[in-house]
Formats: structure tokens, sequence, C-alpha cells
């Protein structure tokens, strides 16, 4: 009788495919996931403390070093908290509203941009990596038209957006979105029909519709495992119900879904931009707000439809120009919890994948 | 039309001219067919470097190295600096002496399968008459230093990139074999140049193309080429069986699986695109040119392969080894035999 033994693998915090500085403990049963422990917090800044010593319009730029990938999504959602704080969400101009949703959205095909791409290479279909990041520059070159950064635009403010966008933006923008279908097809042919990218991710790891709710998945993960909701949708905040838009459903939860569902939703995005571009209005961005922000004193919660998934901010106003407590409820952080559980039983080949799936972002999950 | 030939005779006239015996001239010619092979490799080592970053570059709609030098072929030569000057690295942990020899063997076998490759009429080091079962032996030896490099890294991620490799290696050694074995079944010989005559009127792709397609699969999985680069696995293995080799240890992993990749598309070419054989009549061209073009088509494949797929999983590898590749290999030599049987019956 051959004695076997489990190996211990540390996977990380530098590893090339943990998507980060992020710490994995596997147990491996030859290459099989037997345990998987989460070691997080190698990226942890301190985020939520920083927000008591900084105002409210000081930790917008903050914001922007949460999801790195998706800076304009997560300032949005706290200058939204902040708004709801100080009961001015129905004065905020609608040129402003518009160009939110167009930054919200352009950051959602940015983000999703470097899903695909990174879940490509993570397949080892490095050419697919290079197709997605392609279409994600051209967004990245008109977010640093918006605000001058490519990742952190800072662009947001309490009360409308930092200034008006030229009309050569808007022209360039109309560009792109004319030519993101095509694109997209392009990943559908190079990434989506490749019959050994469908091998690998078809029936790996599927998250049912329970275990998906039951460990508060949100964004496309959850939508991926056949719960039809979508905040832009059912909650709509800011004018997101103005848009004609479809919520992409998956049907088994598992990888393939949760990777092609997002290649759907870029599409979705791109519709929404296109209505946005038609109907924005001419007039003023910013809405009247004091120069110094007090808002009175309560507590406010509110979370919006970021590209990973709800990123909520809960703020607790004493009535002073600080925040007395600034909680940030990120949607990585809780999926990520379920990793261990997905990952059970499956591939180490796999486990990257599943990993991939998830689209953590390390910024987010440590804050 | 020879120059290769006629300069190789020269050497022997001038060694025999020194009064030495016949079998010490044979030595001599031997060692100098040995650094021609290994200057080959050298230079096809860089050539292929700088393709395989160029042709990447094209597919991924980059442009590769373009500064130094035309077409950025300075790029490699600062490369090879590069690796040449870096520090040698042994790990505490590691089996000092086989981690040592790994790197050497596992170039040496790369080196060894070049002996018996005709690259054109008369140009083969050692015209063995059972050239390709010494080329698969040769071959299979490589299984072992990539599992001396696994296991004495002493380290996780390169110990199950050598189990890998073994696994894989074994498994595809079957069909490649047995896909050969319809190609030896119709030149009735083992002898290369025995079968590259054979395939003066037809090229045996045309009778024997599954055989090919199951060779071009297998061989592909035999020296680890993307989309069966498992033993290196970049993404869950980081770099596989040589991820504790630093400078020139590694730099003969990498220019053993480039030296290994010539070798396959060499054969290919010897025993399914006619070796030297010129198509259409076009003789003027001299066979070791032939030769080389189709050597390079075939490199230029293996390379759009790269590019394109992802990598299979480890378990899926296996059921299309086993469950797919051999019975259809297997199909092959039947259809092959029963062929050959009544093509004898008609034609007497």
């Amino acid at each position: 009788m051959l004695k076997t033994q489990e190996l211990t693998l540390n996977m990380g915090p530098v590893h090339p495919s943990t998507h980060g500085v992020y710490r994995c403990v596997l147990t491996l049963d030859g290459e099989y996931v037997r345990n998987a422990v989460n070691h997080i917090g190698y990226l942890h800044r301190g985020l939520e403390k920083l927000a008591e010593s900084r105002t409210y319009s000081q930790f917008i730029p903050y914001t922007d070093r949460l999801d790195y990938c998706s800076g304009l999504a997560n300032e949005l959602a706290y200058v939204m908290a902040v708004e709801k704080l100080m009961g001015i969400t129905e004065e905020i101009p609608e040129r402003a509203q518009y160009l939110r949703v167009i930054c919200a959205e352009l950051q959602r095909l940015a983000s999703h941009g470097i899903f695909v791409g990174s879940f490509a290479l993570d397949t080892a279909g490095m050419t697919a990596f290079f197709y997605a990041f392609r279409e994600r520059d051209r967004v990245l070159e008109l977010i640093t038209r918006i605000g001058g950064n490519r990742l952190t635009p800072n662009y947001m403010r309490i009360g409308g957006v930092a200034r008006d966008l030229e009309e050569d933006f808007f022209k360039e923008l109309k560009q792109l979105m004319d030519d993101y279908d095509a694109a997209i097809d392009e990943y559908d042919g190079i990434l989506t029909g490749n019959e050994i990218f469908q091998s690998r991710t078809k029936g790996v790891s599927i998250v049912s519709k329970e275990m998906a709710l039951d460990y508060g998945f949100t964004g496309p993960n959850l939508r991926a495992s056949g719960v039809d909701y979508d905040m832009r949708r059912d909650e709509p905040y800011g004018i997101y119900d103005r848009f004609k838009f479809e919520v992409p459903i998956g049907e088994t939860g598992d990888t393939f879904d949760r990777y092609v569902l997002r290649v759907k939703e870029m599409r979705e995005s791109v519709k929404i931009i296109k209505q946005a571009l038609e109907q924005i209005p001419e007039g003023p961005v910013m809405a009247k707000v004091p120069k110094v922000i007090k808002p009175p004193v309560g507590e406010v919660f509110h979370c919006i439809e970021n590209p990973k998934g709800h990123l909520g901010f809960h703020i607790v106003s004493d009535g002073s120009t600080k925040p007395y407590r600034t909680r940030i409820y990120s949607p990585t952080f809780v999926m990520l919890s379920a990793f261990p559980e997905m990952a059970k039983g499956t591939h180490i080949m796999d486990a990257v994948l599943i990993l991939a799936s998830i689209d953590i972002v390390l910024g987010e999950v440590d804050r | 039309m020879q120059i290769f030939i006629d300069l190789a005779n020269l050497i022997r006239g001038w060694i025999t001219g020194m009064g030495i015996s016949e079998a010490a001239a044979e030595i001599v010619m031997t060692a100098v067919g040995a650094v021609a092979v290994i200057v080959f490799i050298l230079i096809h080592v860089i050539l292929l470097i700088l393709a395989e970053r160029r042709v990447s570059a094209f597919f991924q709609l980059r442009k590769g190295p373009n500064r130094l030098g035309p077409i950025g072929i300075g790029q490699v030569l600062a490369d090879v600096v590069k690796t040449l000057g870096k520090e040698d690295i042994i790990p505490a942990g590691a089996d000092k002496f086989v981690f040592k020899i790994a790197s050497t063997t596992f170039f040496a076998t790369a080196l060894l399968a070049y002996a018996v490759i005709p690259f054109g009429e008369g140009m083969i080091i050692q015209d063995l008459n059972i050239g390709i079962f010494y080329f698969i032996a040769i071959g299979s030896t490589a299984t072992m230093s990539v599992l001396m490099a696994g296991w004495s890294s002493n380290n996780k991620y390169a110990m199950i990139g050598g189990m890998r490799g073994v696994a894989q290696m074994i498994s595809y050694e079957i069909p490649m074999v047995f896909s050969l074995l319809g190609v030896v079944m119709l030149a009735g010989s083992l002898k290369m140049s025995d079968i590259v005559e054979a395939q003066k009127n037809m090229w045996f792709i045309v009778p024997q193309f599954i055989a090919f397609l199951i060779y071009y699969i297998a061989a592909t999985a035999e020296i680890n080429r993307a989309p069966f680069d498992l033993p290196e696995g970049e993404q869950e293995l980081v770099a596989g069986f040589f991820i504790e080799y630093s400078g020139i240890r590694w730099a003969l992993f990498a220019m053993a699986e480039y030296a290994n990749m010539v070798a396959v598309s060499a054969i290919a070419t010897t025993l399914f695109l006619g070796g030297w054989n010129a198509p259409f009549g076009l003789t003027f061209i001299p066979p070791f040119v032939w030769f080389m073009l189709k050597l390079y088509v075939m490199i230029f494949t293996f390379l759009w392969v790269r590019w394109t797929f992802p990598r299979l999983r480890v378990d899926h590898l296996m059921h299309f080894g086993w469950k797919f590749l051999i019975p259809a290999s297997l199909a092959n030599i039947l259809v092959t035999g029963i062929g050959i049987y009544i093509y004898r019956a008609i034609t007497g």
C-alpha cells in the first residue's frame, strides 16, 4: 500500500495569478485542492480610519484607491452617500447626472475589460489578453480626458461633477461605442468560443442560487448564479430608471457563466452610454452646495451597482466637517470568503480560474 | 549546390592527409559534426527567440522588440549577455549534484536527437538503420531530466511541475510512436535516408494525414509547448520544474526547449513533408534550402498554435491522450496495414 501525503502549498502573496497581494494556503491531494484558507490584509491601508480625519470632500480621491480598476464608480458611490446624508439628492443638475452615468458605465467597461483580459491570462490565452486590453486602454484614454489620470480620476464632487466635458470628448466616446460591439465579438471569437477555454470553465465550481445568497454575493457573480437582481434596474439610483437595458442572467452559475455574463454586461453598458449620449441636456454640472460641507447629525447607508458588486458606504455624521465613522462595504471582500468552498475539490488549475472569476481586487478587499 | 558536404569532405581530406588512421578520422569528423549541430542550434535559438517575440507581437497587436538593431535583433543578443551574466543561484535545500546536472542533461538529450536528422542528401551525422527508433529513445530520456530538475529544486511548485512533465511526456510518447509507425510501414525502413527517398513521388502527409495530425499534437505535448505547457504552468506553478534555476542553467532549459522544437519540426519535415525532396520538380533550389523552408513552416505553426490557444487542464490532457489519440493512432496503423495489403494484392 502506497502512503500518500497531503501537500501544503503557499500560494501568494507574490504569485502571478492571485491578482494582487493575496495569500492562499492550499492543501493539495495530488493536484486537487482539499482545503483552502484565505489570508488577506497585505494591502490594508486603513482607509476607513483615514476617512475620520479627512473632510467629506477630501475623502473622494481616496475612494479611487479602493477598487483601483473602477475609480469613477467608487467615487460615485461615495458622493451619492454623502448627498443622501445631506439630503440634496434631488438637487443634482441633469447634465451632471448624465455625466455620472457615462462615467460609471465607462468604468464598468474598463473593469470588465480587465476581467476578460486577466481571465484569459489565467487560462494562458495570452493573445486574448491583449485584445481585451486594447479596448480597455481606449476607455482609459477617455478617463484620462475626464479626470487627468488613468486609474484615479477624482472627478465626482458632492453635488455634481468637477467640470463639464468638452465636445471632443463626446465625439471620441461616440466613436468608441460604435467600435465596441465589434471588439466584443472578437473576444467571443478568440476566447469564448474556444473549445479548450470552454472545457476549462464549463461545469467548474458551480455556485447555486442558495449558496450565492448565503455568502452575500452581489453584482455579476450573483447574477451568474441565476438571481435576477441588478440595482440599476430594481432599485434605480441617480437616473438609471431612464435607460433601457437588459440584465443578463447566468444559467448554471459555473465559472463559464461568470465570465460570459461580464462580456454580456459590457454590451449592455455600451447601450446605456449610447442612450445617455443621445439624451444628455445642456446645463450646469454642479449643484449649489456650501463650500464647507457639514451634513446634519445622522447616519446613512448607500450602495450602488459597482462593476464588481454592490459597493456601499455607511457614513455616520456628528455634524462636523469630518465624518464620525465611515464604513465601506466592499463586494469582493464578501465574495472572496466563498473562495475556499468554491475551490474545494477542484484542480489547482481550476482554483486559479475560480479566483479570477470572482474578480477580486485587493485594494477593495483590504481597504 | 552542396557546400556543406563539400566542406565536410574538405575537412575529412585534410584530416586524413595528416596521416592518422581511418577510424580516428571518423571520430574527429563526428566531433566536427557535433560542433556544427551546436552552432546550428545556437543560431536557431537566437532566431527563434526573436521570431517568437515578433510573431507573438504580430498576433497580439503589438510591435515587439524593434529598437535595438534591425527588427530588434540586438534585443536578443542583449538578453543572451544578460542571462550569461546572471548569478548562478542554487537553493540551500536543493540536492546540489542532481540540480546541477539536470539542466545539462536536458540540453544534452535535445542535442543528441540531432544525430539522425537529415538536413539534406548526405547531410546527416549518423544515418543509423534504426534512425526513428533512436530519435524516440533519446526523446524519452528527456523525461528524466524534467523529473530530476523538479525533484532536486526542493520546491513544491517545481515538484508538481516535474510530476506533471513526466506524466505528460510518457503518455504522449505512445501516440507519437504509433503515428510514426504508419510512415515506417509505408517506407519499409527505419532509416531516415530511406524514408526520405520513399517520398520522392508523394509526401507521406497525403496518405498519412491523420498520423501527421496525431504526431503534431503529441509532439507539441512532448516538447512542452503551449497549449500543452503544463509542466511550466505559469499561472499556477509560476515556472514549473525550472522555477529555481537562474542564469546559464535556466538558459540551458530555454535553449533545450527551442532545440527540441526544431528537432520535432525536423522530424515532421523528414517523415511527412518529404524531407529534402523538392516539390513540383523545383530541383534548382538546393535540397538543404528546401529542408529549411519546410522546417520553418513547421516551426511557424508551432508559434501560431502557442499564441492562439489557452492551456489544457491536466486531466483533460490525459483523457485526450489515452482515450482519443492512442485509439486513433492504432486505427491509423490498422487502416494503413489494410491499405498496404490491398495495394500489394492489386499491383502484385
